[in-house]
């Protein structure tokens, strides 16, 4: 991240809305959301289930499923604007300039043709190659992450892989053609917590070796510790908090980040009892007033209850938070006044 | 591999022996066949003898040996009605009901399979939903209707058509066929169309239900995320999958598309095997019927056995099972 502070960014989100039109009204599932990936940076995007950030991966890599869809905002790769591209010529950025790995490596494969195949395919599909240099480039990719005996594995078929070799290919597939950056959506969910890992560290070794940046979504704040550079909280659509990830990890300064940091258990601290957060993120339909937060919050003020906070510099991250405003959150407000 | 197939063999041959069995129980249930066979002025000393020279008084199990051996070898009696061997009768007529079923086969194939995929990728647009109306309406029309309607169409009315008969046909050796003549081939459209059609619309919607199922898939979102382009992802990716279920449908259809094809032919006096069996049922020609059954169950079992080896070739996931576990890492 230091290195990379005073190049242009790689990705540019700006004011991104997702929304979803439905018989009762339309859902506004990413809401204002802005952020930036430096070259070769890790941005973790963490959130519970629900809070758009596979959504606001899927709008980057341009594949929203419908009806969903971009209302607002833009979103830039190397400059050039990607959001508003027609299909064929966004296709010709999926896979070229960024990569995409799904939670589930057992179905991310088509069961019907060998990994060489997928491989082979893929590349010639971004790369002027004939049919044995694609192959050679397979080869190489498959060599590259971990495949032990690729030679004799390129031939073989999905099922033939265990779940962690299968994610091990997905990798090798989405760095096929080069990408600048790869969009990561939960990518070890689905995997034994032996394997996870090992594929996070691979991960983390291939991109740093090609500088690839990486936007890496999970509710695993473990991993995102682990590997990324840093990290957005995101919460009902929203980014909560945006930081370094050893500020937010050790100074979270949102509430809801608190939370999360306490819910999280660590060797050698003897804890009675993890924290939790009460309660639940609210429906689309049911984001109230003011901070979206707010029935769940433990340190609410009277401005909370009405009006809503944009992300302000909080310590070293950034938060949208009244308690890191000039004016405060006014009045405090007993937690039983709004839950009734 | 090898033990899959013959192990598919074998239960082939169970399936046929039971059918066997169906066959020629329909000799001893329908009548005595000795009284079809003599004038009434018989005496029962001549009848008795007639009997025993036909081994009618055997035990039954040495007559069903004796009935499933001469029809492994194609022999299966005299017709009651024409006092022709079965066997040949059936090979005469077998050419224009295969012809006419393969045509049938082909027209809902090449039609049905791609309006299925067009349906399955565009589900709103509205050409998708007028196709889903019209198989509605080829689904529920009963085939003797469409094929009367189709008659009154295009033969009575545009005089474009024949409405009956094969037309001209070439003579092949013992083969003879409708493919090499104008006249032939003009003679097939409309008892193709209408023995198809059904099919065809089973057809489509099979595939449409697949491809909408296969393209809500991971790998699909995963092939997009790729890159790939749409004719890779809808052709190479989806259509691939959908197929072993198409697979198995068709085959089934193709079977009842020979077996069935009684009421098409009958609707355009098409000279076949369903023809034949339904004369044969008017005069209770029981060697004839018996012969058409098996003839049918084997039909079934060959394609059945054709569509479990066509698996293999299509999904890899069936052939080395044993190498997953060996290449493992």
């Amino acid at each position: 991240m230091a290195a990379a502070s005073n190049n242009p960014p790689l990705l540019e989100v700006k004011n991104l809305r997702v929304e979803f039109p439905t018989r009762r009204g339309t859902l506004l599932a990413v809401d204002d959301v802005s952020f930036d990936i430096a070259p070769g940076e890790v941005l973790g995007v963490v959130g519970e289930s629900g809070a758009g950030k596979s959504l606001t991966g899927n709008a980057i890599i341009g594949l929203l499923e419908p009806p969903g869809r971009i209302a607002g905002g833009e979103i830039r790769l190397e400059g050039r604007r990607i959001d508003n591209l027609p299909y064929e010529e966004m296709r010709k950025v999926r896979g070229a300039r960024i990569g995409a790995i799904f939670q589930d490596p057992l179905t991310s494969l088509n069961p019907l043709y060998s990994v060489g195949r997928q491989l082979v395919e893929t590349i010639q599909t971004h790369l002027p190659l004939s049919g044995s240099q694609a192959r050679a480039r397979a080869l190489d990719l498959l060599k590259e992450v971990g495949i032990p005996g690729a030679e004799m594995r390129i031939d073989h078929y999905p099922h033939q892989f265990s779940g962690g070799m299968r994610q091990r290919v997905v990798i090798a597939l989405a760095l096929c053609a080069g990408p600048r950056l790869i969009v990561a959506d939960e990518p070890t969910t689905a995997l034994d917590v032996s394997i996870q890992a090992q594929i996070i560290a691979l991960l983390k070794r291939l991109c740093r070796e090609h500088g690839t940046a990486v936007m890496l979504v999970t509710h695993d704040m473990g991993v995102i510790a682990e590997t990324a550079d840093r990290v957005a909280v995101m919460y009902a659509g929203r980014i909560a908090e945006i930081g370094p990830v050893r500020d937010v990890v050790k100074h979270a300064q949102h509430p809801y980040t608190k939370g999360l940091m306490g819910s999280i258990p660590s060797l050698g601290v003897r804890t009675e009892r993890l924290t939790q957060i009460d309660g639940a993120m609210p429906r689309l339909t049911e984001i109230p007033k003011g901070c979206a937060f707010n029935p769940r919050c433990t340190v609410l003020g009277q401005r909370c209850m009405v009006e809503r906070p944009e992300l302000m510099a909080a310590g070293a991250s950034r938060a949208a938070c009244w308690h890191h405003d000039r004016g405060g959150v006014g009045q405090p407000v007993a937690k039983e006044t709004v839950n009734a | 591999m090898l033990a899959f197939i013959l192990r598919r063999i074998l239960q082939s041959i169970a399936v046929l022996l039971a059918v066997g069995l169906v066959a020629f129980s329909l000799f001893r249930y329908v009548g005595d066949p000795i009284n079809a066979m003599v004038g009434q002025d018989t005496t029962m000393e001549q009848r008795e003898e007639l009997r025993q020279k036909l081994g009618l008084n055997d035990p039954a199990p040495i007559q069903f040996a004796k009935f499933i051996a001469n029809a492994a070898r194609g022999n299966f009696g005299l017709s009651y009605r024409t006092s022709e061997p079965v066997g040949r009768m059936i090979l005469e007529r077998m050419p224009a009901t295969l012809e006419l079923s393969f045509c049938a086969a082909l027209f809902a194939l090449f039609v049905g399979v791609p309006m299925g995929v067009y349906t399955g990728l565009y589900p709103r647009h509205w050409t998708s939903r007028l196709l889903q109306a019209i198989s509605l309406i080829g689904i529920s029309l009963p085939t003797f209707l469409i094929g009367i309607l189709l008659i009154l169409i295009f033969a009575v009315s545009l005089h474009w058509l024949p409405s009956f008969g094969r037309g001209q046909t070439v003579q092949i050796g013992w083969w003879t066929t409708n493919f090499l003549t104008v006249k032939g081939l003009q003679a097939l459209i409309l008892p193709s169309i209408t023995l198809g059609l059904f099919q065809l619309t089973l057809l489509m919607r099979l595939v449409r239900s697949e491809m909408l199922e296969v393209m809500r898939a991971d790998y699909i979102k995963f092939a997009r995320a790729r890159g790939l382009t749409n004719r890779a992802i809808n052709f190479g990716h989806a259509l691939k999958n959908t197929l072993v279920p198409v697979i198995t449908v068709t085959g089934l259809q193709l079977g009842a598309l020979i077996a069935f094809a009684i009421v098409t032919e009958t609707v355009f006096a098409w000279p076949g095997v369903g023809q034949l069996f339904i004369q044969s049922v008017q005069f209770s020609d029981i060697p004839v019927m018996a012969a058409y059954l098996l003839l049918i169950g084997l039909l079934f079992v060959l394609i059945n056995l054709t569509v479990d080896l066509l698996y293999f070739a299509v999904d890899p996931r069936l052939r080395g099972g044993g190498l997953a576990r060996a290449g493992g890492h």
